[in-house]
């Protein structure tokens, strides 16, 4: 039993470990080792390419799992409050956002938005002042950052959700006793409270958004984020350099995933 | 302002953020699945079920996806639930936390990076160089349903072993004691006590699973070569390359329905079992 764990591990690990093993390639090819060299690393670093889509990544990340957070917290602290069929609904809608695979998300995203832009951008030139160029909505980063905020969001409410459910309500009656107003209560009680799961939801965004490349892929428009490239240079042939880019995004997930875990942890304790 | 009124302004943004970006989106799926094609591309409104007629059209992708990924799951389900059994039933606790943590990780890293690097280990330097050694030669592995088979279970394994870790970690032990205390052969208490109680998080595994896997598109991509291909291959043609919005929209409609479909005949499934074993457990 221990052995076939260990093999699972190993199955585990083995693809992650090539990877990592090869971008310190000295040669140009990507399956073969020739001696140490980081100099891949380098050259991933000075391409205007993928520093251009590591920065567009990061963008969007840091703008959706922080609109996310805010919405997906506000959402969760207001449901508390809420019963009946607009709570179903409001319900449903969060589980059809994480039950439905990211590549209809991504086509259905893309098919509704440029018909909107369709109607929309005639009828914005049309009540625009003729002195100015009238603005002509596409796909690009808002509408990367609006779909990715849609699924996130929906992934803050459902960890703020159970946070909140697991706290006690006495905490908030005392504090009323006290008169408190609702607000300086949510202010000074529920929100340092709930405050590890909102920083892990957001964090959790941000690994979301940064990692997907289905999506981006359908709504990106013309721009490129760092999955897309990645994927392109695979389809293209696969180089070192593309495996130093692969390494340095697995080792970043690897550390937010780790200071997502800690601060989950430290709440939990805070709260016995 | 009344509490009411201030809990809707709260869920208000959240509220109107998923009616546009997910129910607005789903609904153009929808009705665009009734129209027709643009001769440039695109969409012409209509009331038509010619796109659903033409579904056969892209029998192979669907019968593709309708194997490999119950297959999959399967697969997973197999080589997840010893792993799971050995973390949740035999590890200390002092490791237990540590070793699951290990699972999951990579689940968290770029499924596109962890993908591709099969690319290396089953393509020609890879596996079939090390068989060639020991005297079988060219076997062919990248590019065929076994390296889309290995990628998937590869991928969606962490997502199969923590549920049914959850579910044998909740399991109380003294059970197991007392089944062998009454003389019951280790096979017999794993198939009358250990397997029936952690049967929630198998079904909670194979269904995380399972979808995720209906809408894969990555996974056949890059190891498939195009040989290999699911709905989502299909749909990434049809609405990047071919423009066919209509058609697209009406294959998606017909994979939302099959996911639907399997999800409510699997959940029916796993209840009656349950309430089989209430029944059993009340005799």
């Amino acid at each position: 039993m221990r052995i076939y764990a260990i093999c699972v591990y190993v199955f585990l690990y083995t693809p992650i470990a090539i990877i990592a093993l090869f971008s310190f390639s000295a040669g140009r090819s990507a399956s073969q080792f020739e001696g140490f060299s980081v100099k891949w690393y380098g050259r991933a670093l000075d391409n205007p390419f993928v520093m251009d889509a590591l920065g567009n990544s990061i963008f969007v990340a840091f703008v959706s799992a922080t609109l996310a957070s805010i919405l997906g917290t506000l959402a969760a602290v207001g449901l508390q409050g809420i019963r009946g069929p607009s709570r179903a609904v409001f319900d449903a809608m969060i589980y059809i956002a994480v039950m439905i695979p990211g590549i209809v998300i991504g086509i259905a995203t893309l098919i509704a938005l440029v018909t909107v832009f369709d109607v929309l951008n005639p009828w914005l030139a049309g009540i625009w002042p003729d002195d100015r160029q009238p603005p002509a909505l596409s796909m690009g980063m808002g509408s990367l950052i609006a779909a990715h905020t849609m699924f996130t969001l929906a992934l803050v409410v459902i960890i703020v959700r159970a946070r909140l459910a697991s706290l006690e309500g006495a905490l908030n009656e005392a504090s009323a006793d006290l008169y408190a107003t609702p607000f300086g209560t949510f202010r000074q009680i529920t929100l340092p409270l709930i405050a590890p799961a909102i920083l892990a939801g957001f964090l959790l965004s941000f690994t979301f958004s940064f990692d997907d490349f289905i999506i981006a892929f359908f709504v990106a428009g013309s721009e490129t984020t760092l999955p897309i490239y990645i994927f392109s240079s695979i389809r293209r042939g696969i180089t070192p350099e593309v495996n130093a880019i692969g390494t340095m995004v697995m080792l970043a997930s690897l550390v937010l995933l780790v200071i997502a875990q800690l601060i989950l942890r430290r709440g939990d304790k805070r709260k016995r | 302002m009344s509490q009411r009124a201030r809990n809707w302004l709260l869920v208000a943004p959240a509220g109107a953020w998923l009616l546009v970006m997910l129910v607005l989106p789903l609904s153009v799926v929808f009705v665009f699945s009734f129209g027709e094609r643009a001769p440039s591309g695109g969409y012409v409104p209509a009331f038509t079920f010619e796109q659903y007629l033409n579904l056969p059209a892209r029998f192979a992708a669907f019968k593709n996806t309708l194997i490999l990924a119950p297959l999959g799951t399967f697969a997973a389900l197999l080589i997840a639930y010893p792993l799971a059994y050995q973390l949740a039933v035999r590890t200390s606790e002092k490791w237990k936390t540590m070793l699951l943590v290990l699972v999951i990780v990579p689940f968290w890293t770029s499924i596109l990076i962890r993908s591709y690097a099969w690319i290396f280990i089953l393509g020609g330097r890879g596996i079939p160089a090390l068989l060639e050694i020991v005297g079988i030669e060219d076997m062919r592995l990248i590019n065929t349903p076994f390296a889309v088979l290995v990628g998937i279970v590869y991928g969606y394994l962490p997502l199969m072993v923590f549920p049914i870790y959850v579910s044998l970690d909740r399991l109380d032990k003294r059970l197991l004691e007392a089944s062998s205390d009454l003389g019951a052969h280790p096979l017999t208490t794993f198939f009358k006590v250990t397997l029936p109680m952690s049967i929630s998080g198998i079904a909670t595994g194979c269904m995380l699973v399972f979808i995720l896997l209906m809408g894969e598109f990555l996974i056949p991509a890059l190891l498939g070569g195009g040989k290999v291909f699911f709905v989502g291959n299909a749909l990434v043609d049809l609405f990047l390359q071919s423009r066919n919005w209509a058609y697209g929209s009406a294959v998606a409609m017909m994979l939302i329905i099959i996911m639907l479909v399997t999800v409510t005949l699997y959940m029916r499934l796993i209840s009656r079992l349950n309430i089989q074993r209430d029944d059993a457990s009340i005799m």
